[in-house]
């Protein structure tokens, strides 16, 4: 009967590894989950994780608006990271250098940072706090809808003590 | 009752939950050799003849590629 517990509890841990990242989840920093990366300081600042490939028609609409949040709101204390999921190191060069993201982006190659925040659809978004805690969680890319809900978003957590 | 132990955590293996490919992971999904039809054209086409000989609408299914995305 033990038995059959211990294969209960250790089948009920392994599904519950793969539940993605919620509200209120801290994150852990960027730079430990990505060592070959070069990475901006997120210390106190508010993060905008954005997770991109791209295959992903919608992820290619969404960089115009993260550029425009980014000329924006860096000198406020808003860090935007893009994080490639490209299995290609090719692809992935070719996409970012197409694109003219004027922030930071990394390639996760290996999925490490990927696996950590479980994305449920591509493009996924985390808007993290100044306490690395996540506030906000936006699936997908919905044009000038979804930059209005970051626009909100952004200037509570930028202004918030 | 051994056997029934042994194969538990095997079967639990199996489940979708742990089968099904990760949004990120459909790169390969999204490669246009991956989608239904070839031919766009020739799908629309084929379709438009279907639904107007069937006198009904839809049901082929969702517009897009492998990716799943949005």
């Amino acid at each position: 009967m033990k038995s059959i517990l211990l294969a209960l509890a250790a089948t009920i841990l392994t599904l519950q590894a793969q539940e993605p990242a919620k509200v209120g989840q801290p994150v852990p920093k960027l730079a430990e989950l990505l060592p070959g990366a070069t990475l901006p300081s997120t210390s106190g600042k508010v993060v905008l994780v954005d997770f991109w490939a791209s295959w992903c028609g919608p992820c290619k609409e969404s960089f115009p608006a993260l550029n425009r949040l980014h000329e924006k709101y860096a000198t406020k204390g808003l860090v935007i990271i893009g994080i490639g999921v490209d299995e290609e190191a090719a692809k992935y060069k070719a996409f970012s250098g197409k694109m003219g993201a004027k922030f930071p982006l990394a390639h996760d190659s290996a999925h490490q940072v990927a696996n950590f925040f479980n994305p449920p659809s591509m493009p996924t978004s985390y808007l993290v706090d100044r306490k690395g805690i996540i506030r906000h969680i936006h699936q997908g890319f919905h044009q000038g809808k979804t930059e209005a809900e970051y626009v909100k978003e952004i200037e509570a957590l930028i202004t918030a003590k | 009752m051994k056997l029934f132990i042994l194969l538990l955590p095997i079967l639990s293996a199996c489940s979708p939950t742990l089968a099904r490919v990760k949004p990120y992971e459909r790169g390969t999904l999204a490669k246009p050799v991956m989608a239904e039809s070839l031919d766009p054209l020739q799908k629309a086409m084929t379709e438009h003849a279907y639904f107007s000989r069937e006198a009904s609408f839809g049901g082929g299914g969702v517009g897009g590629g492998g990716c799943g995305c949005n």
